[in-house]
């Protein structure tokens, strides 16, 4: 029957209904609904990996075996990947073998708005690229067709505007193809000097056939039109170029977005008098165009940052789009904040309060770079925060180890954490580093993680012991703190600061929007008593306000963690009688 | 001819149910339909925004600048935010309610005073309305979503039994009541 489907469900329903068995995948904004919807299938094998090369490792293995098998991530999940990936080009598949990776153009949940399909060029990968949920669906199930046959990985690509937008898709049945026997082949799959050097022709000739296949592939189509302007586009910049001129161009909509076709461009190109490439991010099929000799239109209109929309096509090309009212007056922002009763909260306001460097890293937390608790001097990536603790404590010795620490997430931590926290206990910087425990991954959308005890299905699983483990790496400080007592945070802190041998901090807590996370009664403010000193405000919490001079609760955000209790010197933030 | 409806509000207050609920009825009358989103930001009490376009055949998954036949919010300040993205002769439904973001809980700016009329100054058709009252007198303050969508059912030549319809399809069996009544109150 014919639904409304999130393209990244519809990505999930094409690989189900393609027969992917195995499915190993770690969150990332825009990609977590693919394996979510995925794991909803029972007859699919679904897991969340602590990493994403470890899901790409997962998903080869399957493949190895005989299984059609996907790993999906967000775009700077593939640079985590990426080890795998380029060699998984050499040794070719068994099963077919699909990963997804979401782009973020526009940044809306991402560190950078790297473009992905630099990964498929470099590492010789075919890339798909569907323009909403229909092609996804469709996409997906032909991927593993062309994976089993050109013998290679095929990664298909989303952006945020595919992955999270609904469209039309008409569903159709599973259909398993049988297992390929695994036969052992060391020339295929041992990649040693002696046999890589006789794989990577096989993989220049593949790519040879494959530009072949490009083409005349289904995945790329001509939609002729008016011939005065000529449009070479893939994904959503298709839907916005069809948005603006309908008919009134000539459209090569690619599908297949690595490798490119070249007799397929230079005839279209042939058939129109002028030539524009709408495509977000870097000029790649523009230089491409570029290579074949044609003269086109691209960046030198298009800006290489952001995202696109109709109206920014209409306008770059000359197209008048409706006039549009506004209001003059400067109206508030609306930022994402850290949650009501944000476990985090506590402990960044203890490391704003004793003036720490913070050396930060990716999630929730990120947002205690926010003001008034700005408690944060450098994100960079997944992992970073303890790696670059240590190379800071390096740098400045003495002069930096009592005031710096690293933040990271649990999750996080079991992503890439763990490598640099080994580094501190083998190359031996006084570092203090503080996993914050929130017993899920967060950002993403409450993903669990190897440190919660419970799989994508939510049945229990293996638990790692974060204490047990830093122990095991040679720690003997560990100290576990509860993010809601604002003294014993200070107290821990300075100790673990003062100590002269590197230390973890967990600061544990299960985030406040967790189905059982039991609340308290919203506090209450006791006119008589506050005096509108504005202390609470320094917590930068969305429940507290100042109205007439005195501190407000919101009811409706309170959730009592009683953390701003713990500011106030005048008792005016009391607690309700449970 | 493409039909735009933009939804708006702070992230947590339900809209998802709202596109989902206009998405299922817009696709049972037999239109091309388009709903599209972002996630990732959205719990933490940023300004979220959806689209809904249903036509013959939709294209482009977003609304532009100067497109939205409707704007429908749940939150006074979203609506006057998003108003460069109606239609001259657009709407706005929006519900009355005011939910301070963080410069006005830091006191660093004011929630600004008589948005609704200052959005008619400029000529724009505002229909608001108490939702949040309407919705507790149907059972549930979370039932704003319900009350903006009758609202905004007035403005489509839909039959009512259709969007009724599509409420039971889209609700658990025991909020079905709620959210009929929180309906009918806000269609009156």
């Amino acid at each position: 029957m014919r639904q409304l489907m999130l393209g990244n469900k519809a990505l999930a329903r094409g690989l189900y209904e393609a027969g992917c068995s195995v499915v190993s995948s770690y969150p990332g904004t825009p990609s977590t609904e693919v394996t979510e919807e995925i794991a909803k299938y029972d007859e699919v094998y679904c897991e969340w990996a602590p990493n994403e090369k470890v899901a790409m490792e997962v998903a080869f293995g399957a493949s190895l075996a005989g299984k059609r098998s996907f790993c999906g991530m967000k775009h700077v999940g593939l640079n985590v990947a990426a080890d795998p990936l380029f060699t998984c080009s050499y040794t070719g598949v068994n099963g077919g073998m699909v990963i997804c990776v979401a782009d973020d153009a526009g940044m809306h949940s991402s560190q950078n708005e790297q473009d992905s399909r630099h990964h498929a060029i470099a590492s010789k990968i075919p890339m798909l690229e569907p323009s909403d949920s229909g092609e996804a669906y469709a996409f997906a199930k032909k991927a593993y067709e062309l994976s089993e046959e050109f013998d290679t990985p095929v990664i298909i690509k989303m952006c945020t505007r595919v992955a999270h937008s609904q469209s039309i898709v008409d569903p159709g049945e599973r259909v398993v193809p049988e297992t390929k026997p695994y036969v052992k082949n060391i020339g295929k799959y041992v990649m040693m000097p002696g046999n890589a050097i006789k794989r990577h022709p096989v993989v220049e000739e593949r790519t040879r056939k494959l530009i072949a296949y490009a083409e005349d592939c289904e995945f790329n189509r001509v939609e002729m039109g008016d011939t005065a302007l000529g449009i070479i586009t893939s994904s959503t910049c298709y839907q916005y170029a069809k948005e603006v001129f309908g008919e009134k161009a000539s459209i090569l909509k690619l599908g297949m977005i690595n490798p490119l076709p070249e007799k397929l461009i230079t005839d279209f190109a042939a058939k129109v008098d002028k030539l524009v490439i709408i495509e977000e991010l870097d000029p790649i099929i523009e230089n491409h165009c570029k290579q074949l000799g044609l003269e086109v239109t691209g960046k030198d209109v298009f800006p290489i940052e952001g995202e696109f929309s109709q109206n920014m096509v209409a306008e770059k090309l000359g197209v008048e789009v409706g006039p549009s009212k506004k209001l003059e007056e400067a109206l508030p922002g609306r930022p994402p904040v850290m949650c009501a009763g944000c476990p985090h909260r506590g402990l960044f306001y203890t490391l704003s309060k004793n003036k720490c460097t913070v050396l930060g890293d990716i999630g929730c937390y990120t947002l205690g770079a926010v003001a008034p608790l700005a408690a944060m001097d450098m994100t960079l990536c997944m992992g970073a925060s303890i790696s670059s603790v240590h190379g800071f404590n390096k740098a400045l010795g003495q002069e930096s180890e009592g005031k710096t620490v690293a933040v990271i997430g649990d999750s996080t931590f079991m992503h890439s954490g763990m490598t640099g926290l080994a580094n501190i206990a083998y190359n031996q910087s006084n570092s203090t580093v503080i996993i914050l425990d929130n017993s899920i991954t967060g950002m993403t959308g409450h993903q669990q993680n190897p440190t919660t005890g419970y799989n994508i299905k939510g049945d229990p699983a293996g638990k790692i012991d974060l204490e047990a483990l830093c122990k095991a790496m040679g720690f003997t400080r560990v100290a576990v703190v509860d993010p809601y007592d604002l003294e014993a945070c200070d107290r821990v802190l300075k100790e673990e600061l003062a100590a002269p041998e590197p230390s973890v901090i967990i600061s544990r807590r299960p985030c406040a929007l967790l189905k059982y996370v039991k609340h308290n009664k919203p506090l209450v403010v006791e006119q008589n008593n506050c005096v509108g000193c504005k202390s609470c405000m320094r917590l930068g919490c969305p429940a507290i306000s100042m109205k007439g001079g005195k501190a407000a609760i919101d009811e409706t955000l309170c959730v009592g963690c009683g953390v701003c209790q713990q500011l106030c010197k005048f008792d005016a933030l009391q607690s309700q009688e449970v | 001819m493409t039909k735009n409806i933009m939804i708006v509000g702070v992230g947590g207050q339900g809209s998802l149910l709202a596109s989902k609920l206009l998405g299922h009825l817009l696709l049972t009358e037999g239109y091309d339909v388009k709903v599209s989103e972002v996630h990732g930001m959205s719990q933490r009490g940023g300004s979220v925004v959806t689209y809904v376009r249903f036509g013959e055949k939709v294209y482009s998954p977003i609304i532009d600048k100067g497109e939205a036949d409707f704007i429908v919010s749940f939150e006074k300040l979203e609506a006057a935010r998003y108003v460069e993205y109606l239609k001259p002769d657009g709407r706005i439904v929006t519900n009355t309610q005011e939910v301070d973001p963080m410069p006005v809980i830091t006191g660093a700016m004011e929630y600004p005073e008589d948005l609704v009329g200052k959005m008619e100054e400029l000529g724009i058709a505002v229909d608001a309305m108490d939702c949040l009252s309407l919705a507790n007198e149907a059972g549930s303050a979370k039932a704003v979503n319900i009350v903006l969508m009758g609202r905004l059912s007035k403005y489509f030549d839909i039959p009512v039994e259709k969007w009724e319809q599509a409420i039971a399809d889209c609700v658990p069996e025991k909020f079905r009541e709620l959210n009929l009544k929180a309906f009918a109150l806000g269609r009156k």
